[in-house]
């Protein structure tokens, strides 16, 4: 009853409900300033430099060099340099430039092609990992987004993964079916599992008022529990404690490459939801609706369309999504439930879909990122011994720098999409939540 | 707004007005819990087990020692459900009155209940029940509690959404551990923390009022933040440096004579700084917020900031400065872990207990008190689990974690009566 859709005193929300706005904010359903002239003047250049994917590589550099930053800063060799820094500067920079290349190169060799391996599988396994590790973040990353878009903070990915994977899990040890129809049964489960799960903070949202930003944080901290006692219960639990049974292999997602390779059909599928989603977003009426919600509930409910519906709709296709993803963690590379399988991917899919801005082929391609960012920071500990942490400082970094377009801007002198003239700090996208908290 | 707070209309069916004043309606969903709570009670005290409960009340270190009470299981476990039974009474009571049921009457039933639950798994068993043990046990684990839900009490009433007292707790513990490790006294930590709680703020507090960046999105990213940059700095410079992170205590100091009441005394008055602390902070909160001129703005701020703005509070840094007062106090719960545990820095020490200190806030309805009541509760479901675990109850410590987020998840919904926040929260104010 308190709720206002839109930030007060934000620019009137003149956009068309249609086609998404090109918004250079992380979140769709903001409204940008308006041009005001459009003039002939405004070059080529301007529009590329103003353009939100300049943005997100300046984003993506101002990560680096801040990683840089904390490499250097703690590296041991370079600390010993700093010593007698006056008395001999080179040696610092020279110190500092191998600490932090070293770290950036075994990164990149770790995510995409490993030029110091001794065998071409070897050698082209990283980038083989980054689509397999970048498979569950993917879809995760795709729920996320899609709940944005409908005006739902879905922070509760966690718990529909894990969700998810229970339900891929159980169907796949427990039933006995055909290949093909065991795997389809499996991934089913899946996607109902999480998307009951976040159905219950849909309703909720939808019946009470309850905010979906706790609820789903609650629930992601009920499924860990969940889980914990689960895979210790007689039904589920195998000869190793903490781990259930093993799926079978009917229910397992065909791998798409011989052995020493890990990925499998799930990074395919990955690509086709995507499709898909884009599909239920930009062209089917549900999206439209679900964007309708989205971007101003009031005039979405004045229109006609049931916020209410919509709100349960949002969350449970979003859950689906989520449970996708721990379905293929598990029917994937797993083969096998534990407390420790889903990881942290829930809360990384939350940095992926703002990193793509929420849509479909921006999230495909946060994932890839992001996916190369973990399987890099994997060989990087092993090789350079910079810790894995490094990773999700530059995660944040990168999503904090999106997040806010002006101040890149302002750091790269980038101009402003727009008027060049108009001041960078403008209004952006306005919560996609109406409201934060509980509002009852 | 429209809470259950009922004008004390004349019950009576005057026809005359009956017309122009609208009937109040009588809310009997409180008694209706409390009656549940009765049956529930009642089916508990069927199935004690004959026997006794041994209660113990002193600690080793009392100097008035109280032998061990052996209270007969049965018995007890009857008389609580009839005190049960009484309160659920007296609210259908207040309730037909058409008079809102005080919270102390529901209080005193939850207490009843919960002891008759001690009573059913004590029954019976030779294991002792350490009264004081578990209600010092309840204070320690609600302590990062309390200070986390207060910032977040502090920075959503000023319309600043906290998700990030998980990063502002964890950063707090770090800071804490390594200027207490290299200063060599556990005090420094105690300053530490709270400065980097104030870091945290500052970084949430630049992007979400100075850059309008929607709130949640940055509390969640400043999470995986200060996981990823204490992480790193552990796994870097705290291995391989010795000396930066050793486990510092903070000394107990007992408050002479209050320290020596039974019960109470072990458990409020022989506690260390930080707690004491927690104590001041909570009590000053409570009053300031809403009998002060800068509470009155805080909360200004965060219901109305146009209001605010018109009679000349400068919204921007009222949100400002508060939002870093929040960090402050989160920050200052971090030292828990590190100084007032006894521990070195760990990663992800914390281990989500911000976003239970985000439930407990919510619980406590962004106030203060309300806020310290559901951190206790929180803290008391956490040491269930160990005495449910010494006397081997069958039920899956998990289920017993989960309470916490499962009553959230009932308070937001609404099923504890009407829980609101402040207006204007989340919503970057735009002159």
């Amino acid at each position: 009853m308190t709720t206002t859709p839109s930030s007060p005193g934000a620019a009137p929300e003149g956009e068309p409900l249609g086609p998404e706005p090109v918004s250079d904010s992380p979140l769709a359903g903001g409204s940008q300033p308006e041009a005001p002239q459009q003039t002939r003047t405004e070059s080529f250049l301007h529009q590329v430099m103003s353009s939100s994917w300049v943005l997100t590589l300046g984003a993506v550099v101002l990560a680096i060099l801040l990683g840089a930053v904390l490499i250097v800063a703690t590296d041991a060799e370079v600390q010993a340099t700093a010593s007698y820094f006056f008395a001999r500067p080179s040696d610092f920079f020279a110190a500092a430039w191998r600490a932090a290349s070293e770290a950036y190169i075994a990164l990149f060799q770790g995510a995409i092609y490993d030029s110091n391996a001794t065998s071409f599988v070897r050698a082209i396994r990283p980038i083989t990992e980054t689509l397999t590790i970048a498979t569950p973040l993917i879809l995760a990353g795709l729920s996320i987004g899609l709940g944005f878009r409908a005006g739902l903070f879905n922070i509760g990915g966690q718990g529909q993964v894990i969700l998810g994977a229970i339900g891929a899990t159980w169907l796949g040890f427990a039933l006995h079916l055909p290949v093909g129809l065991h795997l389809l049964v499996a991934l089913l489960g899946a996607a109902a599992g999480g998307a009951i799960w976040a159905g219950i903070a849909g309703v909720l949202k939808a019946r009470t008022g309850a905010h979906e930003v706790i609820v789903t944080i609650m629930l992601n901290n009920i499924a860990g529990f969940f889980v914990l006692w689960l895979v210790y219960t007689k039904y589920f639990a195998s000869k190793t404690p903490g781990v259930s049974k093993p799926i079978q292999s009917t229910a397992m997602l065909p791998k798409l490459l011989p052995d020493p390779f890990r990925l499998h059909l799930g990074f395919v599928l990955a690509l086709a939801i995507a499709v898909g989603v884009w599909w239920l977003m930009e062209r089917s009426s549900l999206g439209f609706k679900l964007r309708a919600v989205g971007s101003n509930a009031r005039a979405a409910r004045t229109a006609g369309i049931s916020v209410a519906a919509m709100t349960v709709a949002a969350m449970a296709i979003s859950g689906a999504l989520s449970g996708l993803a721990g379905g293929t963690l598990v029917l994937g590379t797993e083969g096998k439930l534990s407390a420790a399988v889903v990881g942290s991917i829930g809360f990384d899919a939350i940095t992926v879909a703002l990193l793509g801005r929420s849509k479909p082929l921006g999230t495909v391609l946060a994932g890839l990122l992001f996916g190369a960012l973990a399987a890099g920071g994997r060989l990087m500990q092993t090789r350079t011994g910079t810790p894995l942490d490094l990773v999700l400082v530059l995660q944040s970094f990168i999503v904090l720098f999106i997040a806010a377009p002006p101040l890149v801007r302002s750091i790269f002198r980038l101009p402003a999409p727009g008027s060049g003239k108009r001041p960078t700090r403008a209004k952006q996208a306005t919560v996609p939540t109406e409201q934060a908290g509980a509002a009852a | 707004m429209t809470t259950t707070l009922t004008p004390p209309a004349a019950p009576a069916p005057a026809p005359v007005a009956a017309s122009t004043v609208p009937a109040v309606p009588v809310r009997l969903r409180t008694p209706i819990v409390l009656a549940v709570l009765t049956l529930l009670t009642a089916v508990m005290a069927w199935a004690t087990r004959p026997g006794h409960s041994t209660v113990r009340i002193s600690t080793d270190a009392d100097s008035i020692q109280i032998a061990p009470l052996a209270i007969p299981g049965p018995p007890a476990a009857w008389v609580l459900t009839v005190g049960v039974a009484v309160a659920a009474g007296l609210a259908f009571w207040y309730a037909l009155g058409r008079r809102k049921v005080p919270t102390w009457l529901v209080g005193l039933a939850g207490l009843f209940a919960f002891l008759t639950v001690l009573v059913l798994i004590s029954s019976g068993k030779s294991q002792v029940v350490p009264i004081t043990g578990l209600l010092f046990g309840t204070l320690f684990l609600a302590t990062p509690l309390v200070f986390g839900a207060l910032s977040g009490v502090v920075c959503e009433r000023v319309g600043i959404v906290n998700i990030a007292i998980e990063a502002q707790l964890l950063f707090g513990a770090f800071a804490a551990a390594v200027v207490a490790s290299v200063a060599g006294s556990s005090y420094w930590g105690l300053i530490a923390a709270p400065l980097a709680g104030v870091a945290v703020a500052a970084l949430l507090a630049w992007f979400s009022i100075t850059y309008q960046v929607n709130q949640i999105i940055v509390g969640v990213v400043l999470n995986v933040l200060v996981v990823g940059l204490t992480g790193f700095l552990f796994s870097t410079v705290l291995r391989e440096t010795p000396g930066l992170n050793d486990p510092m205590r903070l000394p107990v100091l007992p408050i002479p004579l209050l320290s020596e009441i039974p019960v109470i005394g072990p458990v409020l008055f022989r506690q260390n700084l930080l707690v004491y602390l927690m104590y001041a902070i909570v009590i000053g909160l409570q009053v300031m917020i809403f009998r002060s001129r800068w509470g009155l703005r805080l909360r200004a701020v965060g219901e109305h900031p146009k209001a605010a703005d018109t009679v000349g509070i400068d919204v921007i840094r009222t949100r400002w400065r508060n939002t870093l007062l929040g960090g402050a106090i989160a920050g200052l719960g971090g030292a828990f872990f590190t100084v007032a545990s006894n521990l070195a820095f760990g990663k992800e020490m914390t281990a989500g207990k911000g976003f239970i200190a985000l439930a407990a806030m919510i619980l406590g309805r962004w106030s203060p008190k309300g806020a310290v009541a559901a951190a206790l509760l929180f803290g008391l479901a956490g040491q269930m689990q160990g005495l449910m675990s010494t006397l081997q109850v069958p039920v899956p410590s998990q289920f017993l974690a989960m309470i916490p987020y499962i009553v959230t998840i009932f308070a937001v919904a609404g099923f504890a009566g009407k829980v609101r926040a402040p207006a204007a929260e989340g919503i970057p104010y735009v002159k």
